[in-house]
């Protein structure tokens, strides 16, 4: 079953998988999937588990989804579970809420999370205060909305990086009976990622509420999410080469936050630096040394904990300003070493 | 035969009352009262509708005493709960809705408990008529465990089964509501959702959204403007550009109706069911009421409307006087019986009042509970990093 879901997806990943499953039957077949067909799959295997779920949004039928998150999904389940909605993001958002008050596990599509803004009262007032289940998927745009909709109590915020994060959370998420907002990184969509055999299957899901440390290492810890995690990443692979050895964590859930992982890592490492590309003020980094401060780990610091974060203005538009306003790798470089003194 | 009747059950009341037991009336019920009666009943304007609801009602003596009880018992309700607010035992918001009491009890003679309803703050009359006790819903307002909410929800978060509450949002139930509408579609269990606004909300953008997708969808879903003339302090006409509520869903069928007289408002609900139930799509009632009462509680009212304009309708229009002029003009009860009910009303009240001035207030360590539905416990951040609260489901 999975490997003809596999060929009705993508003709070149598909005859990989039946190639390797003729000849490797023992060992396990990674495959390399993009965020977008994780998230693809994800949704695809919610809406035939269970017939409550739907999926609500702008271009999301007929169009196959803006980003194409919801390829397929309309010709596989049709009018009744994949509906296309008018350009009024405060109704169908208010609508989903009320779908599921009744019972139902709507996903309501923003097409990018700065539409969300008209719709945030029912986002905030309606789902996160009135205690009632709903799930939503949308994507950033020109703004990292983790601290806006991390700030609230009530909701669950989830942060995907690779692509079997964006599965396994968004399974999860449409399995939680709460709100649970899904911070996609548009930019990530189409960025292939190794899936392994585990992540492949139908029932796997990722809990929301614990990080993953991405990378082991002693020096220093380095905190992020979303797409700042493959820049961690990138930016420990150069400082490897130096000597310095960085611990990434991927957050995964920005509400509720894993700060067990991050204070046990701090107290192995002594050093912190958190990573993200939403703006310094009340943002996610600082959440996170407040909490650090605040509990046993602060002790361990042998440096103060600093944040890497996107420049405290709004997205430009010219591509060498756009590219100079959120951190680049040797912005992460150049910090370790401050915080190391080195 | 009447005579001796009437000599029996006199002389029965009269023990009766020293005994303190409740008086049987019944015997004189199928002699003497009228079982049922068809009654006139306003045309309502309509828009884009060939027929409305009929313009004669029916009422059977049994629906005649329950629509009396139930407006009764909301009507004291109310008062008591502006009386507990002036003694400072409920505080925060309340929105009191005597006057508007045909609208809630009409409605739902005019659909079934299973059915779903949804409206904005003025909703003590909804909880009321959809399952809640006067016990519950006072205990809520004085803030207590014994409340419908358990004392964290207060005037405006009331909720019962296929209840939505209660919202303090200006507009955002529209949208609710019709998502619970889409819900009954998609469920297929030939249930409507009604959706309830007043006029203040009808010009929220996030209508005209709702209005689009329930008739591109057709969802079952029966939009309701309570239209008491006034938004907070703004009449109407300061407000509209057209005062035509029913007439603002363009493409949705739409009845205005006298939403003063129970008899009226109930057809036109069952009306506008039936067009739900048949696939039709929306519909759109108009209801002209009347709050006796300001906007709340620390609103009195006169600034902006008159006296006499209250004074009027109390006496002209009073939704719980028309029915009792109606029964008794048409020997469907007795004055005596009718006051019978209002003694078993006030004692209620006084019940409920006495048990939501005297029950304890939500235990302290409820204080983080029910931040999520089904999920283990956490722990939450008190007011400074060293208290850790703990949150169930």
């Amino acid at each position: 079953m999975a490997s003809l879901r596999c060929f009705l997806r993508s003709g070149r990943n598909a005859v990989s998988v039946i190639l390797r499953r003729e000849f490797h039957k023992t060992s396990p077949a990674a495959l390399q999937v993009t965020v977008r067909d994780a998230l693809n799959q994800a949704m695809d295997e919610e809406l035939e588990r269970d017939e409550r779920v739907f999926l609500l949004g702008e271009e999301v039928a007929q169009y196959d989804g803006a980003y194409k998150v919801s390829r397929g999904l309309w010709k596989k389940y049709g009018d009744k579970r994949i509906i296309d909605t008018p350009i009024t993001e405060m109704g169908f958002a208010g609508i989903a809420v009320g779908a599921a008050m009744a019972g139902l596990r709507p996903i309501c599509e923003f097409m990018t999370f700065n539409f969300s803004m008209q719709a945030i009262d029912q986002v905030i007032n309606s789902a996160a205060k009135t205690y009632y289940m709903s799930a939503g998927v949308a994507a950033q745009h020109s703004q990292c909305f983790a601290a806006w909709y991390g700030h609230c109590p009530g909701l669950k915020v989830i942060s995907p990086w690779s692509a079997e994060d964006a599965k396994g959370l968004l399974k999860s998420a449409i399995r939680d009976d709460n709100p649970v907002v899904v911070l996609e990184n548009e930019l990530m969509y189409g960025v292939p990622f190794e899936m392994s055999e585990e992540a492949q299957s139908k029932d796997f899901t990722i809990p929301i509420g614990k990080a993953k440390v991405e990378r082991q290492g002693s020096h220093i810890t380095l905190v992020s999410h979303s797409r700042m995690v493959g820049h961690c990443l990138d930016a420990a692979a150069v400082l490897a080469k130096e000597g310095i050895e960085c611990e990434v964590i991927n957050l995964r859930t920005i509400r509720p936050m894993d700060i067990d992982t991050i204070e046990a890592s701090v107290m192995k490492t002594n050093h912190l630096i958190t990573v993200e590309g939403g703006w310094p003020q009340f943002g996610v980094g600082a959440e996170i040394c407040a909490r650090i401060m605040e509990g046993q780990a602060f002790n361990y610091l042998d440096a103060p904990a600093i944040r890497v974060t996107g420049v405290d203005i709004p997205m430009p538009y010219a591509k060498i300003l756009e590219d100079h306003s959120t951190p680049q790798i040797k912005d992460i470089i150049f910090s370790v070493k401050k915080t190391l003194n080195v | 035969m009447q005579k001796m009747l009437t000599i029996i059950s006199n002389v029965l009341r009269g023990s009766a009352s020293r005994n303190g037991t409740r008086v049987v009336v019944s015997a004189r019920t199928y002699a003497d009262f009228t079982p049922q009666a068809t009654f006139d009943i306003k045309k309502c304007d309509l828009h884009r509708l060939e027929e409305g609801p009929p313009q004669q009602a029916v009422l059977t003596r049994e629906e005649g005493l329950q629509y009396y009880r139930t407006m009764q018992t909301m009507r004291r309700m109310e008062l008591k709960a502006d009386q507990l607010y002036k003694q400072k035992i409920i505080r925060g918001f309340c929105h009191l809705y005597d006057g508007q009491e045909a609208c809630a009890v009409g409605i739902e003679a005019g659909i079934n408990l299973t059915d779903h309803l949804i409206t904005a703050y003025r909703a003590h009359g909804y909880t009321l008529t959809r399952g809640g006790t006067v016990r519950e819903i006072l205990a809520e307002l004085t803030g207590r465990r014994g409340g419908i909410a358990k004392g964290k929800g207060g005037s405006m978060h009331m909720y019962t089964k296929n209840f939505y509450g209660g919202n303090g949002i200006v507009g955002a139930q529209v949208p609710l509501g019709a998502g619970v509408a889409l819900a009954c579609k998609y469920q297929e269990k030939n249930e409507l959702c009604v959706c309830l606004y007043g006029d203040g909300a009808a010009n929220q953008g996030q209508i005209f959204e709702t209005y689009n997708m329930a008739s591109l969808w057709k969802l079952p879903c029966i939009f309701i403007c309570e239209n008491n003339k006034y938004g907070m302090g703004t009449s109407v006409e300061r407000a509209a550009a057209s005062t035509d509520y029913y007439k603002r869903g363009d493409f949705i069928p739409g009845l205005r109706v006298d939403g003063m007289d129970v008899l009226c408002v109930r057809e036109a609900t069952k009306f506008a069911a039936e067009h739900c139930r048949s696939g039709k799509g929306p519909i759109l009632m108009e209801l002209q009421t009347y709050r006796y009462h300001g906007h709340s509680m620390s609103d009195p009212g006169i600034s902006y409307r008159t006296r006499e304009e209250i004074q009027e309708v109390r006496s002209k229009s009073d939704p719980i006087s028309m029915l009792k002029d109606r029964m008794l003009n048409n020997n469907m009860a007795s004055v005596e019986e009718l006051k019978e009910i209002d003694v078993e009303v006030r004692k209620e009240i006084e019940d409920a009042a006495q048990f939501a001035t005297t029950d304890p207030e939500p235990p302290l360590d409820d204080l983080c509970n029910h931040l999520f539905y089904n999920d283990p416990p956490i722990e939450v951040r008190g007011t400074n990093p060293w208290t850790k609260l703990k949150s169930v489901s």
